[in-house]
């Protein structure tokens, strides 16, 4: 779990933690603040050693409520300031639920325009470090329901590196979700970026027989399934969404347009999940374009278990993706 | 503590009566508005409380913000809303002071710095300290008066915001209007110290408890407890009062006696301000007669500035879900 020390190598915690930097010197209004974000350097270590570059002012450890943390976030967005608050994984951020929702989201409409909240909030989420059933949810696709928020989820280098400061360059509250999987992942350096989009889904690997249709943790699982079906003569597209509200149907539509296929590949639960959302678009807007039906991979509908065979099973893996997509490339419509 | 009031001068009387009867007679014309089906949804009346918000906001600056329950129009009103803007918002129409996308519950204005208007129980409490954290962190000496309800002690954000406004030494004016009911529930079968003063000790909160029918006794607390904050520290003012009406426009009220409430009404923070300000001499029965007429015509304007008001088109549904502004 080391950090890369190569100097044009990073992994994805050290970019999240230089978003975190710059997001800090280049605006005073910027702050951090959550539980155990200052003296312990963050429960995942991103913000390790910005309590001694900051201060205790700009980078604040909370007490354990979510709640009044998130909502003192909100509070002090509508007072003129830039907070980045982080909520230590996705599963506590039920707890501030209501500020999220009930404030956070519906402000700017409730007030007819008058209070935006430039809040952004981060948090680590998904499965797959045997943490059972109360440390391992994949509700991305759940706060994606609701209107008011943008909900980003970096899955490269450069969106690690960069989706912070464009996160924070909104009028409105933008929620972060850092699959915990990927912290130790180890990448290129991301170059510097100016005006870094965060609306468009991005192609991450090109292909002509289907889209996987993906993000988080998916991506790379899809992107291993992916090489393994090029080995057998299926070439797969695999689209990271990057961004699951607004979502850009446009990226995903002209893809199907290219591949006739589709399979989503997501970490949460199937039933009223952000595939649904996604196969539901497609079929509305590239219904004739389809050889065969959209296709699902998702988390099981169990609380995740503890035992790792068990959690593996109630994840897409690159062994069951590529059992999907070898069905579904032989499928005609 | 009637009776002990501190000196009050005529003009100073003549604001404070005024602030009350305009919270009284406006409330009365939503009731016969909504009797008419002209305001709709949830709708909870401030009538009885309106010592409360006259005498803390008498103590504000123009700088200060506000965050407020859902039983607000006092709040509103007292902060210097525009009746009229505020009247529109009930109604719905656009000229509202949320383009009537709040309603009743979600007063919002930008220019007296009212954040709300929320329907959340304690859902402010924390907004309120972090309003006051982005005053501390930009070195302004500003107050943010948090007002809710006894009810809202029970939840846990009461508890949460206390600790980080006290641990962060943050100025935040808690404003507890204790009328003794959460909507039906009483204080005594819902908490188990009812003294809501005291859980300030807890967090090391400064806090007072005062009798919310005395609109001076509330205004001199406030204001004691206002140069607390502004030195940057938190503080509890409870004020002990009642709601005259039903909790909102829903309530057979079948959990209190009918007597309970002929008592609290012989209290009545109008009748007793003018009955202490006419035995000081201070005000006449004449200068009453003049304040309601005034206030009438006022009530009547608001009314006619929200019938002449319009509906925001349809197609304006969907703005400001995200914000219109360039970014940030």
């Amino acid at each position: 779990m080391s950090d890369s020390a190569a100097t044009n190598k990073t992994t994805y915690r050290e970019a999240i933690r230089e978003g975190l930097r710059e997001a800090l010197c280049s605006d005073s209004r910027v702050f951090l603040m959550g539980e155990d974000v200052g003296h312990y350097g963050g429960c995942f270590a991103v913000s390790r050693g910005l309590l001694e570059e900051f201060g205790a002012e700009r980078v604040r450890d909370t007490p354990l409520a979510e709640s009044a943390f998130v909502g003192a976030g909100i509070g002090a967005a509508l007072g003129g300031m830039r907070p980045i608050v982080e909520i230590m994984t996705v599963n506590f951020s039920l707890l501030a639920l209501d500020q999220i929702m009930n404030t956070a989201a519906t402000l700017l409409h409730m007030s007819g325009g008058q209070f935006n909240v430039p809040i952004v909030i981060r948090m680590a989420t998904g499965g797959g470090k045997q943490l059972a059933a109360q440390h391992s949810h994949s509700l991305e696709g759940w706060y994606a329901h609701i209107p008011g928020l943008t909900i980003l989820t970096p899955a490269t280098m450069e969106d690690a590196r960069h989706m912070l400061g464009a996160a924070l360059r909104e009028p409105d509250p933008v929620l972060i979700f850092e699959n915990q999987t990927l912290y130790p992942l180890e990448g290129d350096s991301p170059e510097p970026a100016s005006n870094f989009d965060i609306t468009r889904a991005a192609v991450r690997r090109p292909g002509r027989d289907a889209t996987l249709v993906t993000y988080g943790a998916g991506l790379h699982k899809s992107l291993a399934a992916a090489e393994t079906l090029a080995a057998e003569g299926v070439d797969v597209e695999v689209l990271d969404l990057r961004v699951l509200r607004p979502l850009d149907d446009a990226t995903i539509i002209e893809s199907i347009g290219k591949t006739h296929r589709a399979l989503v590949v997501d970490d949460g639960w199937r039933s009223g999940g952000i595939s649904a959302e996604i196969a539901a678009r497609i079929m509305e807007q590239a219904f004739f374009e389809l050889d065969a039906p959209v296709a699902r991979l998702c988390g099981a509908e169990v609380p995740m278990p503890y035992s790792k065979h068990l959690e593996l099973a109630a994840l897409p893996q690159p062994e069951t993706i590529a059992e999907t997509v070898r069905k579904l490339v032989n499928k005609h419509g | 503590m009637s009776g002990n009031f501190p000196t009050c001068d005529r003009d100073r009387a003549l604001r404070l009566l005024e602030q009350m009867i305009r919270i009284r007679r406006f409330e009365e014309k939503c009731v016969e508005l909504y009797g008419a089906q002209k305001i709709r949804g949830f709708m909870h009346l401030y009538i009885g409380e309106e010592a409360v918000a006259t005498g803390v906001m008498e103590q504000l600056c123009p700088e200060d913000a506000v965050s407020a329950t859902y039983r607000e129009h006092g709040q509103a009103l007292a902060r210097g809303v525009d009746p009229g803007k505020l009247m529109a918002e009930m109604y719905g129409k656009q000229q509202g002071c949320a383009r009537g996308r709040g309603g009743s519950m979600h007063i919002f204005d930008a220019s007296t710095r009212f954040y709300g208007g929320n329907g959340i129980v304690a859902g402010g409490l924390p907004v309120a300290v972090g309003l006051a954290l982005a005053d501390r962190m930009q070195n302004r000496r500003n107050v943010t008066a948090c007002f809710f309800g006894e009810g809202a002690v029970a939840e846990g954000e009461f508890h949460e915001s206390m600790n980080l406004a006290a641990l962060w030494r943050l100025p935040v004016l808690f404003v507890c209007e204790n009328n003794l009911y959460a909507m039906g529930t009483a204080l005594r079968i819902s908490e188990s110290a009812t003294d809501i003063a005291r859980k300030a000790e807890a967090y090391d909160v400064a806090s007072a408890a005062v009798d919310g029918m005395d609109v001076l006794a509330v205004a001199e607390a406030a204001r004691r407890a206002v140069d607390v904050v502004r030195e940057g520290r938190p503080y509890l003012l409870e004020c002990r009062t009642y709601r005259f009406r039903a909790h909102s426009m829903f309530d057979a009220e079948l959990y209190r006696p009918k007597e309970e409430v002929a008592q609290w009404k012989k209290r009545d923070p109008i009748t007793l301000f003018v009955a202490q300000m006419q035995d000081a001499g201070v005000l006449r029965d004449e200068d009453v007669r003049e304040l309601e007429r005034r206030v009438e015509r006022e009530v009547a304007e608001a009314v006619s500035f929200a019938e002449a008001g319009n509906w925001e088109p349809v197609e304006d549904l969907t703005r400001f879900v995200y914000s219109e502004k360039s970014r940030l």
